[in-house]
């Protein structure tokens, strides 16, 4: 399972990158982070890109920034670095749950969260923490910025609105309030496979009642996705037992859900009726 | 075949000056190219962690990354644990406890676990089984690999 | 004060082949290079069934780097890949060819092979070749009605019918029948190095090596010189490293034969390393069966009868074992009960998907589950308990020798010693089982899915006849002991140490254990069916004990003393009193050398053969017991615990055994909840990479409990061990499907392996609308 040939192109400075990718993009050129996921697809050969524009070397893209209450994750930013403290308050929290979930230690230090973002696998967790967050995805290229809301940038499974010649430079979350509940809970076949659902909740309780809910669901459908008709079952209820079950039947009823060999519709819809649930339940 | 590369990679302390295409992995150019084949392959596509190598002390799969990608990054494979004749405590811990059957698995383990324990010396026992779950065993059935884990992290923290 | 000499059997020692492995020295197949060696690379039907039409290779063979681009035109004077055991004139036309010829029968199928320079260029050039196929409606149910092999041949090559009594006695006589259709998935070893070899002919020696073998290295190389039409003294088999066997490895596969008539052909030396994707495609599978059984038995639960009807899914082709993994099924399926009348017919029908063949424990991973499926539902019908039913039935030890008309592996079934009920009440002991019951109890009633899980089985081990081995003093005082032995990893050169060391009177560490290696030995079994340390072990016990006597002999004349009084001690004959002095065995050995002064008549060299004959099988025995839990939201499974019993007759290391036990018991949880080879209606398969085919992680694994008895060694050798290779692996199905099914409630829901959490959520949601 060796690559087909490639030319290796390693930038090291964003304009650089942009270049490569307006001049390599339309031909079969391909940005290069984490590789987790594109070396595999590679090594199968059901990805041959004719160019790699490695950006690794791009020191100016490895930073996590906050700035207006925005979370700003560079491109290059691996998976690990979640693992530690280094989001403070509720936003924090949740990116730390949820990393958990993410493969396993060595994947974690390699592959990124934009690279996740990009390669939209309806599996993966960071699409999901996107879509359940707005987040936003900055796109740069020879022709301008793009900044993309989660919900416009996913298109379906492994789809996006990236152009050939752009590159996903950020991906920017808005930090969640002060006192934001937040809770995750995924079910694989085993810990660290792809993930055949997963939720994500938050709310603020306002006089013992939830507000400002956001429920998304990722794995089940071709892409992560809010489901309205889950938060508005959250919406002004006080949480409780009896409030996350219908929770968790709505956010069931509203998907769409994928089939494979192994996972009908019908199992989806109750793995995510479950795991809504636990979200919920474990959410602090 | 495309153009090669002429990098050098810095493995266990040594340079290995090397001519490569940019297609040929890292695992495969330290085992073909360096002549170090403890590094071993169980995949190629990353599931397995039999190629796990320490790149900048971390634990990475080196059949997930290109050869070209390594230079002037710090390499260590299972070859270069051993300081002289005396074994890591990793090592004499594999064998007094049984953590190995065939060995392939085996380097990938033992550098999945110095990359660990040296950055976080106190895992508890979940944290434990938590990380060696990374990687794939066929023989044993992961107890002993386990119980040597556990043991070598005492004799490491003792020593520091 | 007398010596004692140093006791190594029973000994939990570190083991001889470590040090290399913990520290990267290790070579195995993809280890070895040659100067001036070429890559294979195949090419793989794309298709699971065809005519084939056209290969077109001119664009690969155009690739600079490629010197060779070879299909089935250009080997057309091999013959089909041979049965290990020799030709078999019904099941001949089912066998393999080393590149398919006119028709293409699973995807995976070798089509084509490319020599080149490197691995890289050769997958290149490899992708270049087109084969245009006529696609022919695949057949993927081995329970369905037959279909055509080839014109006047059907895909069901044969019946294994096995039985004795009369079924229809025990069935009029039934107070009760329980009748299942049960099924085991199919999955197989997937060992975690995928397979390798390296053809090298030395030109100057006249001398064609094949490097990379594995497990029955003696066997392979009569197989292949037939083959070829070589003499075995020019074909040589060389075994490094192994990165684990688990019965699919060592099996002669077209890829080596390959490599051999290339290295000849092209001279130069060919080496053939396959990636992930092609191992779980083109290895062998195992394991797919499907069962409609009965069983009938009296008020008491005792059995009468089981009558079973089942369907073996051999896959496209028959490979070197033959119809072995059926008949092995049709002949152990009774286990460790008493079974008046019995019938088994076992269909041998061929699909197209990957061959199977044998992976750990044949033919008993499959029958165990069946087997204790059904002594669960005649508990539940009868409403006796699980516990109790298997004690009415289970052979007790007064009736050993217990001979059962059945045949497996060629050799009638003579359980040789055994006292089932008492392991059974240690393993209850152990696990606590009525405390276990009682907990389940208050669990359950709480709301939670959780169950108990039990199986009792019969293991085999200690396949002969004969085995022989050469133990070696050096005048170092250094030992060799040359077996025709081999390693797949599972520790055979420290037991067979610890066997030399204790005869002889060494320290095992000054043993050295040759094995793999046709040139060293003109003989060997390799290491197979659990049989090494049984058969290896004795023969080595057996040419260590005649070097003893030798060593004795000499000393006798070198210390002025009756050999009687002598004895062996840390290397030194010394005599048994402790007085006087001693000689090393090293010296020994100089005394004996060809020119020595004083070796007089004796034969030169401290050095004898040994060899060791057995009639039957030995056959061990275990108890599994499982607490398993399910996820009411996810049909998540838990195990929460785990116990293995077996009683091994004898332990030569207990650690080593406990490894296998363990290690075996993982791969039997994989089987049970995650292992599987999936196809679609095309035949094309689905699980092909390790993200798809799942294999169990520390986290997946419980802590396991085992319980090692030795309260029945075994009658077949003097030293009275009993394998140990399958005992971990072989109950695990047939003890999780029972505590899973217990956790439903005991309805006899779980019919099929592997067990996924969406069936279950599936039974679950069921009873909760109900």
């Amino acid at each position: 399972m060796k690559p087909a040939p490639f030319t290796y192109h390693a930038p090291a400075s964003v304009d650089e990158a942009v270049a490569l990718l307006a001049r390599w993009g339309p031909q079969d050129g391909r940005v290069l982070a984490g590789g987790q996921s594109l070396v595999a697809t590679m090594a199968f050969r059901v990805a041959r890109p004719a160019h790699l524009i490695d950006i690794n070397g791009i020191g100016e893209l490895a930073h996590i920034t906050i700035k207006d209450g925005v979370l700003s994750i560079g491109a290059c930013v691996r998976h690990a670095a979640f693992e530690r403290n280094s989001v403070p308050g509720p936003t924090g929290a949740l990116l730390r749950k949820v990393v958990r979930n993410i493969a396993h230690y060595p994947i974690r230090t390699r592959g990124t969260f934009c690279g996740s973002v990009a390669h939209a696998d309806p599996a993966s967790e960071w699409c999901c923490v996107m879509a359940g967050l707005d987040g936003v995805v900055v796109l740069r290229s020879s022709r301008g910025v793009r900044r993309l809301r989660a919900e416009e940038f996913f298109q379906g499974v492994m789809a996006t609105a990236l152009e050939e010649d752009e590159l996903v430079v950020a991906a920017e979350l808005p930090l969640l309030a002060d006192g934001t509940r937040t809770g995750f809970q995924e079910f694989s076949r085993r810990k660290g496979d792809f993930a055949i659902a997963m939720a994500l909740v938050c709310y603020r309780l306002e006089n013992g009642m939830m507000i400002e809910p956001r429920v998304a669901i990722g794995g089940a459908e071709a892409q992560a996705r809010r489901i309205p008709q889950a938060e508005q079952a959250l919406r002004g209820r006080a949480p409780g037992a009896d409030v996350f079950a219908q929770v968790g039947a709505a956010a069931a009823a509203a998907i769409d859900p994928l089939e494979d060999i192994n996972n009908t519709a019908a199992y989806r819809r109750s793995l995510v009726r479950a795991l809504v649930e636990r979200a919920l339940e474990s959410a602090q | 075949m495309t153009e090669r590369r002429a990098i050098t990679l810095s493995v266990n302390g040594k340079d290995y000056p090397v001519a490569v295409e940019p297609r040929r992995t890292l695992v495969d150019v330290i085992r073909d190219d360096c002549g170090l084949t403890g590094t071993h392959i169980g995949c190629e596509h990353g599931v397995c962690g039999s190629c796990t190598v320490l790149l900048d002390d971390e634990p990475v799969r080196a059949c997930l990354m290109f050869a070209v990608q390594a230079e002037g990054r710090r390499i260590r494979t299972v070859e270069g644990l051993q300081q002289g004749d005396e074994l890591h405590p990793l090592q004499q811990a594999f064998m007094r406890h049984h953590a190995l059957q065939c060995g392939f698995c085996t380097p990938g383990f033992l550098m999945l676990a110095v990359g660990a324990l040296e950055k976080r010396p106190d895992l508890d026992d979940e944290e434990l089984v938590e990380m060696l779950s990374a990687n794939l065993c066929r023989c044993t059935g992961y107890e002993n690999i386990v119980k040597a884990v556990r043991a070598a992290a005492t004799e490491m923290k003792a020593r520091a | 004060m007398t010596i004692e000499a140093e006791r190594w059997i029973g000994a939990s020692v570190e083991r001889l082949e470590d040090p290399p492995l913990v520290t990267g020295r290790g070579r195995y197949a993809g280890d070895m290079a040659f100067p001036h060696q070429l890559h294979m690379r195949v090419v793989r039907s794309p298709y699971a069934h065809g005519i084939i039409k056209q290969i077109d290779r001119a664009e690969a063979r155009a690739l600079a780097g490629v010197v060779a681009v070879w299909t089935a035109a250009d080997i057309a004077d091999l013959p089909p890949i041979e049965f290990r055991e020799g030709p078999i004139a019904k099941l001949a036309p089912f066998r393999q060819r080393v590149l398919a010829g006119n028709r293409v029968r699973y995807v995976g199928e070798p089509v084509a092979a490319v020599f080149a320079t490197d691995a890289y260029l050769a997958e290149d050039a490899a992708e270049l070749v087109r084969i245009e196929v006529e696609e022919i409606d695949p057949i993927l149910d081995a329970a369905a009605t037959p279909g055509e092999f080839a014109p006047g041949l059907t895909t069901e090559p044969t019946i294994s019918r096995q039985g004795y009594g009369d079924v229809a006695v025990g069935f009029n006589a039934a107070a009760a029948i329980v009748e299942l259709d049960l099924t085991i998935g199919r999955h197989s070893g997937v060992p975690l190095e995928t397979r390798g070899a390296i053809g090298r002919y030395d030109a100057a020696r006249d001398v064609l090596e094949l490097h990379g073998a594995a497990k029955v290295p003696h066997r392979n190389r009569e197989t292949l010189a037939q083959m070829l039409g070589r003499s075995t003294a020019a074909l040589h088999l060389y075994e490094g490293h192994v990165g684990g066997g688990c019965g699919i490895r060592g099996e002669i596969y077209p890829e080596d034969v390959l490599v051999l008539v290339a290295a000849m052909r092209l001279g130069r030396p060919v080496k053939w390393l396959e990636d992930r994707r092609e191992h779980l495609m083109a290895a062998n599978h195992s394991r797919q069966q499907r069962h409609r059984v009965r069983a009938a038995v009296d008020t008491q639960g005792r059995l009468l009868a089981i009558d079973d009807e089942f369907f073996h899914d051999q896959g496209a082709y028959i490979r070197t074992h033959a119809a072995r993994v059926v008949d092995m099924s049709s002949g152990i399926l009774p286990g460790p009960y008493r079974l008046p009348h019995y019938r088994a017919n076992g269909h041998f029908r061929l699909t197209n998907k990957t061959p199977a063949a044998t992976y750990r424990a044949p033919g008993r991973y499959e029958t165990n589950f069946v087997r204790e499926r059904l002594i669960d539902a005649i508990a539940r019908k009868l409403r006796i308990s699980r516990v109790e039913v298997r004690r009415r039935n289970l052979i007790g030890p007064h009736e050993m020798p217990y001979e059962r008309p059945l045949v497996a592996l060629g050799d009638e079934v003579v359980m040789d010693s055994g006292n089932y009920e008492l392991l059974l009440d240690k393993a209850l002991a152990r696990a606590g089982w009525d405390a276990l019951e009682r907990e389940v109890a208050r669990r359950r009633a709480a709301g939670e899915y959780v169950g108990l899980g039990l199986a009792v089985y019969l293991e085999k081990s200690g396949l002969g006849p004969t085995d022989g081995a050469r133990v070696v003093v050096h005048t170092s005082g250094d030992v060799e002991v040359i077996t025709g032995g081999a390693s797949v990893g599972q520790g055979f050169e420290t037991v067979m140490a610890q066997v030399c060391a204790e005869t002889l009177g060494v320290d095992y560490r000054r043993v050295r254990v040759v094995h793999g290696r046709t040139d060293r030995i003109e003989y060997g079994i390799g290491a197979h069916a659990a049989r090494a340390t049984v058969m290896t072990a004795n023969a080595t016990a057996a040419a260590a004990a005649n070097v003893r006597a030798k060593a004795l002999d000499m000393a006798a004349q070198l210390l002025q003393a009756d050999a009687a009084s002598l004895t062996i001690a840390k290397g030194h004959v010394v005599r048994c009193d402790g007085a006087g002095a001693s000689v090393s065995l090293g010296d020994v050995a100089h005394h004996l050398r060809p020119t020595s002064s004083t070796r007089g008549a004796r034969a030169p060299g401290l050095a004898a053969d040994g060899w060791f004959t057995t009639a039957h099988m030995t056959y061990p025995y275990g108890v599994q017991i499982a607490v398993a839990s399910i996820d009411a939201g996810t049909g998540g499974v838990r195990i929460e615990k785990m116990l293995i019993a077996f009683d091994i007759g004898r332990a030569i290391n207990p650690m080593l055994v406990r490894g296998q036990i363990l290690g075996g018991a993982a791969q039997g949880l994989g089987g049970a909840l995650f292992e599987e080879f999936q196809y679609d209606e095309r035949g094309q398969p689905v699980s092909v990479t390790l993200a798809d085919y799942l294999l169990p992680t520390a986290r997946d694994v419980p802590v396991i409990d085992v319980l090692l008895t030795e309260d029945a060694p075994s009658t077949c050798n003097p030293l009275g061990i009993k394998g140990v290779g399958e005992a971990g692996v072989a109950a695990v199905g047939a003890v999780i499907a029972s505590a899973i099914d217990d956790a439903l409630g005991g309805r006899g829901d779980i019919t099929r392996l592997p067990i996924t959490p969406q069936f279950l959520k599936a039974i679950i949601d069921g009873h909760r609308a109900t």
